[in-house]
């Protein structure tokens, strides 16, 4: 994310009031609509602290509290922005409902991987920049009228990456939906599977999808979100599964790398390849859906999906 | 010519001055009678090769994986099968050559058997994409792992793909998703599986065939998340340091044991698959049969209960307190097969 050098501020100051003044009185208006969420605050860019971002799309600059409160996503062209976990949980579920699971689990240096960088050092620098202890946040919380069993990756660790604790929380999540009687909603974001946990990692692209296969045999609904970027191992496991499976504009979404493509076929790529557009297009996705109308979507796809259960509960079964 | 791996260098050299001296046995030394020269020879190039093979580095190991006369998934549907018969297509859009499926004997038991199937040679390579799946090729085993189970017939998959194809092609047709579709229906097929990965195990085009029951691997086989080139390529930002990611990646046939990652080894003779097939095919048939009849002993809801077991115990992890929301009043159900406490 570009953020200009040239309107540095002090720093710990994006709880209070703007040091600038910001450029019209709309996006003043936006800043009253939602209050700061106190349990996850926004994560903090590495280089340099600024109040203004530059959208990578159009080019507009905007305030940052604005783009945070339009959950990261361009006002002028929709670009979406990635979005911390934290933030998007917030997001969806209703105030206060969300009780996290499995929040002490930490990955282990299982391999004792030796390269050009320890896997352990890499866990405690995204542990530093997350604030997170994995690329997921799984727990039960509320979306409408229904309990939901969410898990919401965050590109911001890792990656994505998926190894064990990525698997064995969404594991764990799908397994407690099936056991309880809930939906789950997965929303992704994830480079594929993390190479430092070898074939550890591979192994839970089987065990996340036997968990849905059981989940499915109940009947209950799954409803997959491809965010940008959705690749590989995630990719060809739980994220492809969903009974129906969103994206958010823009998304890249495949299997292979657009550069290891290219260059094994020695071709040049379609335009919009592997995007969320080109997906609808080729039959994969069944909707796109920008993040602002997300809940909204969710929730009602939920009230159709869930209609058999509740007939199966009026009939007291 | 005979392709040959660097490591081998020494045995094809032996290989060379025996053959040159059965052409020309006059020429053999005058100390010696040409019998005792021969013998002494092939007894040279018997310990050559143990020791060779004694000491194999997990890039040896890979390089021996992908040895072109390596044996692939037909020439063991000759071998270790009887009557095998060839089917064809995913009755979607095509059949994929990289990935072949069909019924056969192994021994007496009826059985589907699925494999990827790389090529002999340029021509043949080209038609199997050297042995990458395309979707149809997953799309089509899933059609023939589901017959086979409305019929009883166990599957037996053997897996030797340097990974799914990354093709424009295979993206605008969904190749993860036809993995992914896998994964998810063969943790519920009844009928017993039997995976073994034969030479490469390339991520998830190698899985999308290799949800079992048993998974087995060759002694010189290897199963990973990413090819080591590609490894090196991101963590060493270089193609080059692939035998620092081989070895980093611990994905050999005894990493994979010592992990708990495969359930059993398959030897090879001496030098190797490529070096003796018919000896291969014997060991091998022998460990599918063996695995085979002990899946048989068990009810079909066993084998799902079990499947999934095995691969629901893959992962470490650690934690200091374990809480699952939703499940704090004594809900055990995480510990248990879902499908037994579903509806």
């Amino acid at each position: 994310m570009a953020t200009t050098s040239f309107t540095k501020k002090t720093l710990g100051l994006e709880n209070g009031e703007p040091a600038v003044t910001p450029p019209t009185t709309e996006t003043q208006a936006n800043f009253l609509k939602k209050p700061k969420l106190a349990a996850a605050p926004p994560r903090k860019r590495d280089i340099p602290e600024g109040l203004w971002t530059k959208c990578k799309k159009c080019g507009v600059m905007m305030y940052d509290k604005e783009l945070d409160d339009n959950l990261k996503v361009c006002p002028k062209c929709q670009y979406h922005f990635p979005i911390a976990a934290r933030e998007r949980i917030h997001a969806l579920v209703e105030t206060c409902s969300f009780e996290e699971s499995d929040a002490s689990m930490e990955s282990v240096d299982i391999l004792q991987f030796t390269g050009a960088s320890s896997y352990t050092s890499k866990l405690e620098q995204y542990k530093k920049s997350t604030k997170l202890k994995d690329a997921v946040c799984t727990g039960i919380g509320r979306m409408g009228k229904y309990r939901v069993a969410l898990g919401v990756m965050d590109f911001g660790f890792l990656g994505g990456s998926m190894g064990s604790v990525v698997g064995e929380r969404l594991t764990r999540l799908i397994e407690a939906a099936t056991g309880k009687g809930l939906p789950v909603i997965i929303i992704s974001a994830s480079g594929g599977a993390r190479m430092y946990e070898g074939t550890f990692s591979l192994m839970q692209l089987a065990k996340t999808c036997g968990a849905l296969a059981y989940h499915a045999k109940a009947k209950l609904p799954y409803l997959s979100v491809l965010t940008n970027p959705t690749m590989a191992g995630v990719m060809a496991s739980f994220a492809a599964v969903g009974d129906l499976i969103l994206a958010e504009p823009g998304a890249m979404i495949g299997f292979a790398g657009p550069r290891v493509i290219e260059s094994t076929t020695q071709s040049e790529l379609p335009p919009g390849f592997q995007t969320a557009e080109f997906l609808l297009e080729h039959g994969l996705i069944d909707a796109i859906v920008p993040r602002g109308e997300m809940k909204a979507r969710l929730c009602s796809y939920l009230e159709y999906l869930m209609v058999g259960r509740e007939q199966l509960a009026a009939l007291g079964g | 010519m005979k392709y040959q791996l660097d490591f081998e260098r020494p045995i094809l050299e032996l290989q060379r001055k025996l053959d040159d001296l059965k052409k020309h046995p006059e020429d053999h030394s005058l100390s010696v009678s040409f019998e005792e020269e021969v013998a002494a020879i092939e007894k040279k190039i018997e310990e050559t090769r143990r020791q060779i093979f004694a000491h194999l580095s997990p890039w040896d190991r890979i390089k021996i994986a992908r040895h072109p006369k390596r044996p692939f998934t037909l020439d063991y549907a000759e071998s270790v099968f009887t009557d095998f018969s060839e089917l064809h297509g995913d009755r979607l859009f095509a059949d994929d050559p990289a990935l072949v499926g069909g019924l056969a004997k192994l021994g007496e038991q009826k059985v589907l058997l699925i494999g990827t199937q790389k090529g002999r040679d340029t021509k043949e390579n080209i038609k199997r994409n050297f042995g990458s799946a395309m979707p149809e090729g997953y799309r089509k085993a899933l059609r023939l792992m589901k017959m086979a189970d409305k019929f009883g017939l166990p599957i037996i998959s053997l897996i030797d793909t340097p990974g799914a194809y990354p093709g424009i092609g295979a993206e605008e047709r969904h190749v993860a998703e036809a993995i992914a579709v896998n994964l998810r229906e063969m943790m519920l097929l009844e009928v017993p599986i039997v995976a073994t990965v034969i030479g490469e195990g390339g991520s998830g085009g190698a899985l999308g065939i290799g949800v079992a029951d048993r998974v087995l691997i060759l002694e010189n086989a290897y199963y990973s998340v990413i090819s080591p080139e590609g490894c090196a390529a991101i963590l060493w930002k270089d193609r080059a340091a692939a035998p620092k990611a081989a070895a980093a990646l611990r994905i050999t046939a005894k990493d994979l044991s010592e992990l708990g990652l495969v359930d059993e080894i398959v030897p090879e003779p001496l030098g190797g698959a490529h070096n003796n097939l018919p000896d291969m095919a014997q060991m091998l048939k022998a460990a599918l049969i063996t695995n085979l009849e002990a899946l048989k002993k068990h009810t079909g809801s066993e084998r799902l209960k079990m499947r999934y077991q095995k691969y629901r115990a893959y992962g470490r992890f650690v934690e200091t307190q374990k809480k699952t929301a939703g499940l704090e009043n004594g809900d055990s159900s995480t510990n248990g097969f879902p499908g037994a406490g579903a509806i």
